[in-house]
């Protein structure tokens, strides 16, 4: 602008009185020229005011040669915004109008200075994705911008300054980083901007090795066990009897030392054969099969009735059931028989012989009705057996009476087939065969005791103390009767022989014994001198005598003289008489009513008597026996089942089924019997009929 | 021990008695008449069935115990009587 040249002026002059407004174009012309003079002016004022007045003014050759009028002349310059070397006449081919056209405005901008900068606005994109670069606030951002050419063009000098080589690049690095550093966080530290220099170094990073250490694992088990009711209540128990057991041992100390001795047996002992614990087990399953092969039998015990006794008005059978029959028993006869009171199906078999000349063995033998193929125990002896006695509260207990004239104890819960007690010829043992023995109730010292009566004549009590046998002799039979005079003066036998006896139910003392005579006596405990009545009762000998279970007053006998006698005891004769055409072996009440008895003859039959249904005949006569010559020599009623055993003389046992017409219960008021039977009849006082027990 | 034995010898020669069986508790079988497969599948099985049925019977009523076991079948049947320590087998054929 300062820069101006008169040849401009002037043209300007000439341009600007057309294009602009005179006054504008005087004026700048005014300017102009007043500038000019200035300049003049001042450059000549400075130095030239004393030039001029020196010399005289110079006269360029070309210059214009103006009147004093011209030059007077005023010229009015303007200071516009005018771009000098902007064109002024621009002039565009105007198509519509077919002419040029002068451009109303020109363009009066005029650039000076151009430089390409680095500023970018905060919010424009770029900006933003450098940020995000550099992960910088963005009030920052700016700053680092306008620094960033300066600050990297010094640490760049410094850094050469400084240290050469590594250094330098890292500076420079550094120096960047140390900026955006310190603009960043806060929490950055501050760094000399000019004089900063960080050093790194990494260590060796050791090999990684993996080492690894295992112990043996913990030995393990699986355990599983169930919770159930009956385990809980189990082990309740064995603590129970943990208990218990210590409460024992708390109160027996003082004798324990003694017990020391005996307790190391018992634990030697339980590491006995395994075997011997399934013998419970076994015994089940014998008796299983047993009642699978039987099973029919079984069932008809259980639940035949005869139906046909419908039909048959008075008369009743018997239905065969088992058989038993052991191996080595065979050539023995039954010399007893006896019904366990507490165990309804077990029963006890004598054998023996009733032979005289063939005397050897005997046997004592226990069966049960769920087996019939074996016995449950049984007891080889060396003398044939002709009695035994079960005792009614102790059902272990079993007293038996020998053909050598010995008695005995068995002890059915004791593993020996020993006797417990056995009476040797020094205790007082018979010297006849025993022909029968009974249990009495225990004496005042609760000892058991049991009586037996031998041929020799002789009724023994015997007691069971401690380990012993002792004997009382209670009455010695002696004859009655005619005593003849034997041949050569030898003095008649004094002793009658007794064949049997029995003790009344009710009546304690009272008790009856036949004898080999045929006589019966009545006798009681408290005389042993003394009987208190005879009767005649048969021509041969008293096989049996029996009270009646619930008459008082009846009982009744039988013989090889073939007959069956019953008798009041009030009464010198027997009351009935029956004649069953053959040797009657045995004769038994039955435990239901007052008016049934049985009896068995050689001839293999079995004759049912029930007086108060038929008092001349027996209602039921049947053989039951395959072969005829077997000769039956013992019959017993079960106590709670329908059912009788039979033994004979070859050592079966065979058991029976009544049919319902000889089960019949007595029934009140019979007059006709009230003749014969003086006095109140009995009834039965507890009766567990039959099926219920089953 | 030898009653035992004779026990078990009569069970065997019993009418229709087809085998028996001793297992003890773990279901093992110690004795038997029959061939080694056919008594380790009765064992087998019959053990189970028997403690099973033992724990029925004890669950109903703890005092209570089980005595034996029957089952029949068409061709026979197998009986089974549990112990505390063990067990008796026994295959019969009732109707011979």
């Amino acid at each position: 602008m300062p820069v101006t040249h008169k040849t401009l002026v002037k043209s300007k002059q000439g341009s600007n009185a057309q294009s602009q407004q005179k006054p504008l174009a005087a004026k700048t012309a005014k300017v102009v020229s007043k500038k000019k003079d200035e300049d003049d002016g001042t450059e000549i004022g400075e130095g030239g005011d004393e030039w001029m007045h020196g010399k005289t003014l110079i006269k360029p050759p070309d210059q214009l040669d103006l009147t004093e009028a011209e030059l007077k002349e005023e010229f009015t310059r303007i200071l516009t915004a005018n771009n000098p070397h902007a064109p002024q006449n621009i002039v565009r081919y105007s198509f519509k109008e077919r002419s040029y056209k002068p451009i109303s405005s020109v363009d009066q901008l005029a650039v000076h200075f151009f430089l390409e900068g680095n500023l970018l606005h905060r919010d424009s994109d770029e900006a933003r994705r450098q940020k995000a670069k550099q992960g910088l606030p963005d009030e920052k951002a700016t700053v680092v911008t306008e620094t960033e050419d300066e600050k990297l063009e010094t640490p760049l000098q410094a850094a050469g300054g400084e240290e050469a080589g590594d250094v330098e690049e890292g500076g420079g690095e550094d120096g960047a980083h140390s900026v955006d550093s310190k603009t960043g966080k806060k929490e950055q530290k501050l760094t000399n901007q000019f004089n900063f220099s960080e050093r790194a170094s990494q260590t060796l990073n050791n090999p990684l090795r993996e080492r690894g250490c295992q112990t043996e694992p913990p030995p393990r088990a699986s355990f599983s066990a169930t919770a159930n009711q009956w385990e809980i209540y189990d082990v309740y128990l064995e603590e129970m009897q943990k208990q218990e057991k210590n409460k024992e041992k708390a109160k027996a100390v003082p004798k324990k030392e003694d017990d020391k001795g005996k307790k190391k047996l018992t634990l030697v002992e339980t590491q006995s054969d395994d075997l011997t614990k399934v013998a419970k087990v076994a015994k089940i399953i014998e008796r299983m099969v047993n009642q699978n092969t039987f099973d029919d039998i079984a069932q008809d015990f259980r639940y035949f009735e005869d139906a046909s006794d419908e039909f048959r008005e008075q008369e009743g059978t018997l239905l065969p059931l088992w058989k038993f029959q052991y191996d080595q028993a065979k050539r023995l006869s039954v010399t007893a028989l006896c019904w366990n009171q507490s165990y309804k199906d077990l029963f006890a078999v004598g054998l023996g012989s009733y032979d005289f000349t063939k005397q050897g063995r005997g046997m004592l033998v226990f069966y049960s009705l769920k087996n019939s193929t074996y016995p449950e125990y049984n007891y080889p002896t060396t003398s044939g057996i002709l009695c035994l006695d079960i005792h009614p509260d102790r059902p272990y207990l079993v007293a038996v009476g020998f053909y050598d004239g010995c008695v005995a104890v068995y002890n059915l819960k004791e593993e020996r087939p020993e006797p417990v007690y056995k009476s040797s010829s020094k205790s007082g043992k018979h010297t006849d065969p025993v022909w029968q023995v009974r249990w009495q109730k225990d004496d005042m010292d609760n000892h058991q005791n049991f009586f037996s009566v031998s041929s020799d004549g002789r009724v023994v009590s015997w007691t069971l103390v401690k380990s012993e046998l002792v004997f009382t002799d209670i009455i010695k039979l002696s004859l009655v009767g005619a005593v003849s005079e034997g041949p050569e003066g030898v003095p008649p036998p004094t002793m009658a022989c007794g064949t049997s006896f029995d003790f009344h139910k009710q009546i304690n003392y009272l008790f009856l014994v036949g004898t080999e005579e045929g006589k019966i006596h009545k006798c009681s405990k408290a005389y042993s001198s003394q009987f208190l009545e005879t009767y005649d009762a048969h021509n041969m000998a008293v096989d049996a005598v029996k009270w009646n279970q619930f008459h008082p007053k009846v009982f009744i006998s039988c013989s090889s003289d073939w007959t069956v006698k019953i008798w009041d005891h009030t009464i010198r004769t027997p009351v009935f008489i029956f004649d069953l055409n053959a040797a009657v072996g045995d004769v038994a009440w039955s435990p239901y009513s007052s008016t049934v008895f049985a009896a068995v003859t050689a001839d293999g039959k079995v004759h049912v008597f029930d007086l108060g249904i038929n008092k001349y005949e027996a209602i039921c006569q049947q053989p039951v026996v395959a072969k005829k010559k077997t000769k039956l020599t013992h019959i017993e009623f079960n106590p709670v089942y329908p059912i009788i055993i039979v033994g004979d003389d070859r050592g079966y046992v065979t058991s029976l089924k009544l049919s319902p017409n000889l089960r019949s219960k007595p029934k009140w008021g019979r007059k006709k019997l009230d003749i014969q039977f003086s006095g109140i009849h009995y009834y039965p006082p507890s009766f567990l009929f039959l099926r219920k027990t089953g | 021990m030898a009653e035992v034995e004779e026990t078990l010898k009569r069970i065997q020669t019993h009418k229709g008695v087809i085998g028996t069986i001793v297992v003890n508790a773990e279901g093992i079988p110690i004795r038997t008449t029959l061939d080694n497969s056919t008594t380790v599948q009765y064992a087998g099985l019959l053990h189970q069935l028997t403690m099973k049925a033992r724990s029925t019977v004890r669950d109903i009523d703890p005092q209570n115990d089980l005595t034996f076991l029957r089952i029949r079948s068409k061709k026979h049947e197998i009986m089974v009587a549990p112990d505390k320590e063990y067990m008796l087998i026994v295959i019969q054929n009732p109707s011979e």
